[in-house]
C-alpha cells in the first residue's frame, strides 16, 4: 500500500466512522432549528414549523410535536429557545425537547408557552400520526393509523405504504390499509383504486366511514360518486337498525339513574307512605360525601384515588343514613298518617338542607374526578357505550338486588314488612314498630345516600342536585307500584327507554312533557301502578 | 318510650306547626340584610340571588358589588357620602325579584339597583324600574330585543358575542354545518332565532342547521350528543352553538368527553360556560372547545391582575376565578359612579342623562362607552378552553363592538334603533315609519 492510498483509506475510515458515530448528533442540529422555530411567533408560522418538521420523518421529532399538542411546549423568554416543561411544585422542570437532557428549573414567569388552536390541533395530530407509523409500540401504532385515517392526507401515502409492508398485526394493518384508503380517495390516483378504497371504507360501516364517503360524494363525479352513494345508503341503513339499539341502551342507562335515585324513596314512600321531598337531598349529601372523600385523597393519599367511589360507598350511606335517622326522630314520626303536613315539613327541609350545604361548602359546583376505570367509551359492533353508564347501570342492578335480599332473607327486612302490613299486629308481637320505622327510613335515606355516590359521576355536584331527581323519582314509584321494589325496577328500567325512544322525534322537552302525560293516563287505568299490591294492606 | 304510632300522632300536632314555622324560616333564609339608615350615605341595591338555583352564579356577583363598593368607600365614597349596599335575597324566584326591587325603590330609597341575571328576572323587574323611575344595572349578556330608559345593560347584546363566534368558526374553521344547542328559555330561543336568520343570510342551508331544545338542569346528554355525533358524520365540517345555561352544562360536557367528541373535529362554541362553571369540570378531555365572552381571566392586562388581586384579597380565596359578568360589573359600577360625579346628584333622571357617553377603561385594555342606546361598546374574544379550567384568547375582534339592542336579523326588529338622548328620548324608534313605539316594520 502506498502511502496515499493508505491516508486515503484512513480518511475514508474515519469519514464512515465519523459519519456512524456523529450522525445522530448530525441530524440533530438539523432538527434543532426546526424545533426551535416552533416558539417564534403566531398560529401559521407554528404550523409551518411542524409541517417542516414531519417532513423530515424522523421518529425523535415525535415527543416535541406531542408535547406541544399537550401544550407542554414553551420558549424561554431569555433567549427564545423552546423547551418541554412539566409541573414540579411550584416551578417548572426543563428538559430539552430534541435530547430529552434535563436543563434544570424554572419560574414560569420566565417561560411563554408556545400556544395551540384546534387548527394546529389537528395538524399535529396527523404529525404524530405519520411519525408514529413505524414506532415499536403495537398500541402507538394503531392510534397513529387512526390518526392518519382522521387526517386523510395523502401525503402520507408513501409512508403508509412502507408500514404496511412491514406491519405484521393484523388489526394495526387493517387500521392501516383503512388509512390508505381513505388517503387514495384524497390523492390523484385512478378511479379503480378509489372505488375500491371506498368498498373498503364502507365495510367499517360506522360514522367515520360516513364522514369519509359524505366528502367523496360532494366532491367525485361519475362511476365514483355512484360507489360512494350506494355505499352511503347501505351504511345508514345499517345505522338505522343500529340506532335502536343504542337507543335502547341509553334508555337503560336513563332507567338505572331513575331507579338509583327512585329506589331509596320505594323504601321511604313505596314501603312506609312517607311523601318525603328531602329524598333528593340525601342523594345530594352522598355526592357531598364523594367530593370530600376525594378532596382528602388528592390531599393525603392520592394513590388511592382510583378507589375513592368505594370508600365513599359506605361513607356516603352512613351520613345520608345518619342524617335519615335523625330526620325521623325528631320530625317524620310526628307526622304519620298526615301525608299533606310531612310533604310541608319534608319540603322545607329540603330547603333548609340545599342551603346548608350552601353556606358550608359554596353554591359552586364542585369537582368530583372519575377514576381511570370510569372515564371513556368502548364500541360493541356499531354500540358506544362509556364506561360510567355501564358501571352506573351495574351498581343500580347490584343496589336493587342487595336491597331485595335485605328485604326477604334477613329479620329486619321481616320486621319491616310486618310493620307495613299491619302494625298493630307487628306490635303484639313484640316488634318495637317505632325503631323499625326510624331503621326503615334511615335504609331508604342511606340508599339514597349511595345513589348519590354514583350521580356525582354524571351530574353536578352542586346544592340543586336533589331538586333535578325529586319528581322523577316520585314518577318512577307511582308508576311502578307503590310498596314494590320490582315495580320500581321495571318502571325505572321503561321510564328510561320510553323517554329516549321518545326524545329523537319529539325533543327532550315535549318527551317528558309526553311521558308524564302518559303517566297520568296509565295512572287512571291502573291506580296502584304496574306491580299493585294485593291484600289487606291496600285497604288501610 | 316509643309506644307506638298513632299516640305520636296526636302529640305531633304542636311539633307539626313548629315545622312549619320552620319550612317558612328556611325559605326566608339568607333574605334582607338590611342595615339602619342614615342621613349621610348613599344607598346602593344589589339584588342577586342568594339562594335557590341561580345562587350558583348570582352569589359572586353580589360579592364583586360589595368588593367594589368597599373599594370606593376606601377611596373616600361619593359626593363627599359613603356608599351603603343594601343586599336582598330574590331566591331565584322571578316573580320575588319584582317584589325586592319595589322594596329597595320605594323603602330603602336606593340609588341605583345592581342585579338580575337571567331574562325572566329581567323581565320580571323591568315594569317596576319604569313605573317607580329608578335605575337597573344589568351585568349578563343576553337576547338584545329591549331597551328601556331605566336599564343600562353592561352585559353583552347577541351581536357582541354570538355573531362575531359564528363568524369566527366560519372563516377560520370553515365550519358548513350547524347544531343549535339550548336550553329551553327566553334567551337561547331568541339568540338562536338570530343565529339561524344571520347564518341563512350567509349561504347556510336551512338543513344545515339543526336547533335542539333541553329543560333547565337537563343530565343525561346521551341522545343529543350521539346526535350531534352524526350529524357531524356528514363530511362538512360542524360545529354546536352551545346557548345551554347553568347546570345542564356539566354534564352535556362530561358527555361530549365519555363520547370521544374532541374540539379538533366538532368544536363546542359556548356563550353561558366561563371560568365559573369550568371550575367544576375537569377539563382535560375538553381542551379546544370554544367560549365567546368580552373579557377572560387569562387576559394579560394590568388592569385585570390589579382586579384580580383585589378579588382574591376580598374573597379571601386566592382559587377563586373571575369572570365576564363580574367585568360588566365593574364596568357598570363604575359608570355609574363617573355619571353621578358628572351629575352632581344622585337624582336618577340626571344620572340617567349623564350615563350616555360615560367612557370607563374595561379589564381587557380598551375602555367601555355607554351609547345612547344603554347598551356598552365591548370587544368580543374568543377563547379555547385549557386543561387548567382558563381560556385561552384565540382571536378577538379589531376594536370595540357596539351594542346592538335590535338584531337587524330578525324581521320584527330590523328597522328599529334606540336612542335615549332627547329629543328622540326612544327605546323603540322606528326608522321605516318615522314613529317611535311598536314592533313591526
Amino acid at each position: 500500500m502506498t502511502p496515499i492510498t493508505r491516508i486515503v483509506l484512513l480518511l475514508g475510515l474515519v469519514l464512515v466512522l465519523g459519519g456512524r458515530l456523529f450522525s445522530p448528533a448530525q441530524a440533530a442540529t438539523d432538527l434543532a432549528p426546526l424545533v426551535a422555530a416552533l416558539g417564534q411567533g403566531g398560529y401559521d408560522q407554528t404550523e409551518q414549523a411542524v409541517n417542516a418538521i414531519t417532513a423530515t420523518g424522523d421518529s425523535r421529532a415525535a415527543p416535541v410535536i406531542q408535547a406541544l399538542g399537550d401544550g407542554d411546549l414553551y420558549a424561554r423568554k431569555s433567549d427564545k429557545s423552546v423547551v418541554i416543561a412539566r409541573r414540579k411544585g411550584s416551578d417548572l422542570a426543563l428538559t430539552d425537547p430534541i435530547t430529552g437532557a434535563d436543563l434544570g428549573t424554572a419560574k414560569s414567569s420566565e417561560l411563554e408557552k408556545v400556544r395551540v388552536n384546534n387548527k394546529l390541533r389537528r395538524v399535529v395530530r396527523s404529525a404524530i400520526g405519520t411519525l408514529t407509523l413505524m414506532s415499536p409500540d403495537r398500541n402507538t401504532r394503531l392510534s397513529a393509523a387512526n390518526a392518519v385515517f382522521q387526517a386523510r392526507d395523502a401525503d402520507a401515502l408513501e409512508i403508509l405504504d412502507t408500514a404496511i409492508a412491514k406491519e405484521t398485526d393484523a388489526q394495526v394493518r387493517d387500521a392501516m390499509e383503512n388509512a390508505r384508503a381513505a388517503a387514495i380517495l384524497n390523492s390523484q390516483h385512478p378511479e379503480a383504486e378509489k372505488i375500491e378504497a371506498v368498498q373498503r371504507i364502507a365495510a367499517l360501516g360506522n360514522d367515520d366511514a360516513l364522514k369519509v364517503l359524505n366528502a367523496v360524494q360532494s366532491s367525485a363525479q361519475g362511476d365514483l360518486r355512484t360507489a360512494a352513494a350506494k355505499a352511503i345508503a347501505g351504511i345508514q341503513r345499517d345505522l338505522a337498525f343500529w340506532n335502536a339499539g343504542q337507543n335502547v341502551l341509553y334508555g337503560l342507562s336513563l332507567g338505572s339513574v331513575l331507579l338509583l335515585a327512585a329506589i331509596g324513596l320505594a323504601i321511604t314512600f313505596g314501603v312506609m307512605g312517607v311523601i318525603n321531598m328531602a329524598h333528593g337531598e340525601m342523594v345530594m349529601l352522598g355526592a357531598y360525601t364523594t367530593y370530600v372523600v376525594q378532596e382528602a385523597i388528592r390531599t393525603s393519599a392520592p394513590g388511592l384515588f382510583d378507589y375513592s367511589l368505594a370508600i365513599a360507598l359506605p361513607l356516603a350511606f352512613i351520613v345520608a343514613g345518619a342524617i335519615g335517622l335523625v330526620i325521623e326522630r325528631t320530625i317524620i314520626r310526628w307526622l304519620y298518617g298526615r301525608p299533606l303536613e310531612t310533604l310541608l315539613a319534608t319540603w322545607g327541609l329540603s330547603l333548609i338542607l340545599q342551603q346548608a350545604v350552601r353556606s358550608i361548602f359554596g353554591p359552586n359546583n364542585r369537582q368530583v374526578g372519575a377514576p381511570a376505570w370510569m372515564s371513556g367509551a368502548f364500541d360493541v359492533d356499531h354500540l358506544t357505550i362509556t364506561y360510567s353508564r355501564l358501571w352506573i347501570l351495574v351498581f343500580a342492578l347490584a343496589v336493587f338486588v342487595l336491597l331485595n335480599v335485605l328485604l326477604r332473607a334477613t329479620s329486619f327486612g321481616l320486621q319491616m314488612r310486618a310493620v307495613t302490613q299491619n302494625r298493630r299486629m307487628a306490635a303484639s308481637m313484640g316488634i318495637r314498630t317505632p325503631w323499625v320505622d326510624a331503621f326503615t327510613f334511615a335504609l331508604g335515606s342511606g340508599v339514597a345516600g349511595i345513589a348519590g355516590v354514583a350521580l356525582s359521576q354524571i351530574d353536578n355536584v352542586s346544592p340543586n342536585l336533589g331538586q333535578s331527581y325529586i319528581i322523577d323519582s316520585f314518577m318512577v314509584v307511582v308508576f311502578g307500584g307503590v310498596g314494590n321494589l320490582w315495580g320500581t325496577l321495571v318502571g325505572a328500567l321503561s321510564l328510561g327507554v320510553l323517554n329516549k325512544f321518545l326524545e329523537p322525534y319529539a325533543g327532550a322537552v315535549l318527551a317528558k312533557i309526553l311521558v308524564l302525560v302518559l303517566i297520568i293516563l296509565f295512572i287512571q287505568k291502573r291506580p296502584r301502578g304496574l306491580f299493585a299490591l294485593k291484600g289487606r294492606a291496600v285497604e288501610q | 318510650m316509643f309506644s307506638g304510632g298513632l299516640n305520636n300522632f296526636r302529640r305531633g300536632i304542636g311539633a307539626g306547626r313548629i315545622l312549619g314555622a320552620l319550612a317558612i324560616a328556611g325559605l326566608m333564609a339568607g333574605t334582607a340584610t338590611r342595615a339602619l339608615a342614615a342621613d349621610d350615605t348613599i344607598k346602593v341595591g344589589v339584588l342577586h340571588s342568594l339562594s335557590g338555583t341561580m345562587a350558583i352564579s348570582e352569589t359572586t356577583l353580589k360579592d364583586v358589588m360589595l368588593m367594589l363598593i368597599d373599594e370606593q368607600n376606601k377611596k373616600g365614597g361619593l359626593l363627599g357620602k359613603k356608599l351603603e349596599p343594601v343586599v336582598v335575597d330574590p331566591a331565584s324566584d322571578w316573580p320575588l325579584f319584582a317584589e325586592k326591587a319595589r322594596q329597595l325603590i320605594s323603602q330603602d330609597k336606593v340609588a341605583a339597583v345592581f342585579g338580575c341575571w337571567t331574562s325572566s328576572s329581567r323581565k320580571s323587574v323591568l315594569p317596576v324600574f319604569e313605573e317607580l323611575d329608578s335605575i337597573l344595572f344589568y351585568p349578563v349578556q343576553y337576547e338584545g330585543e329591549e331597551s328601556s330608559r331605566n336599564v343600562f345593560y353592561t352585559g353583552a347584546a347577541p351581536n357582541q358575542q354570538a355573531i362575531p363566534a359564528v363568524d369566527y368558526l366560519m372563516n377560520e374553521e370553515g365550519v358548513k354545518r350547524w347544531v343549535l344547542e339550548g336550553t329551553d328559555y327566553v334567551y337561547p330561543r331568541t339568540t338562536n332565532k338570530i343565529l339561524q336568520a344571520y347564518l341563512q343570510s350567509k349561504g347556510v342551508k336551512p338543513e344545515d342547521i339543526i336547533v335542539n331544545y333541553t329543560p333547565f338542569g337537563f343530565s343525561d346528554w346521551q341522545t343529543e350528543v350521539s346526535k350531534i355525533k352524526s350529524f357531524g358524520a356528514s363530511g362538512a365540517k360542524t360545529a354546536v352553538v352551545s346557548t345551554i345555561n347553568g347546570d345542564a352544562n356539566v354534564p352535556f360536557y362530561k358527555e361530549l368527553a365519555n363520547q370521544g367528541v374532541k374540539a379538533e373535529d366538532t368544536p363546542v362554541v359556548a356563550f353561558s360556560v366561563g371560568e365559573e362553571e369550568l371550575a367544576g369540570l375537569d377539563t382535560g378531555p375538553l381542551v379546544g372547545h370554544l367560549a365567546a365572552w368580552n373579557y377572560f381571566e387569562s387576559v394579560d392586562t394590568p388592569e385585570n391582575k390589579a382586579f384580580i388581586d383585589e378579588w382574591h384579597k376580598f374573597i379571601k380565596n386566592d382559587k377563586r376565578t373571575t369572570n365576564d359578568p363580574m367585568e360588566a360589573a365593574y364596568i357598570g359600577f363604575n359608570m355609574w359612579v363617573k355619571a353621578v360625579e358628572k351629575a352632581g346628584t344622585t337624582n336618577q333622571d340626571a344620572v340617567i342623562d349623564a350615563m350616555v357617553g360615560v367612557t370607563v377603561p374595561n379589564l381587557t385594555g380598551g375602555y367601555a362607552t355607554m351609547m345612547p342606546n344603554h347598551h356598552l361598546t365591548k370587544p368580543v374574544l374568543i377563547g379555547e378552553i385549557q386543561d387548567n379550567g382558563q381560556f385561552d384568547v384565540v382571536w378577538q375582534t379589531k376594536g370595540e363592538v357596539v351594542g346592538d339592542a335590535w338584531s337587524d336579523y330578525l324581521p320584527d326588529s330590523k328597522n328599529l334603533i334606540s336612542d335615549w338622548r332627547k329629543p328622540m328620548s326612544c327605546g323603540n324608534f322606528n326608522v321605516a315609519t318615522g314613529k317611535c313605539g311598536g314592533k313591526g316594520s
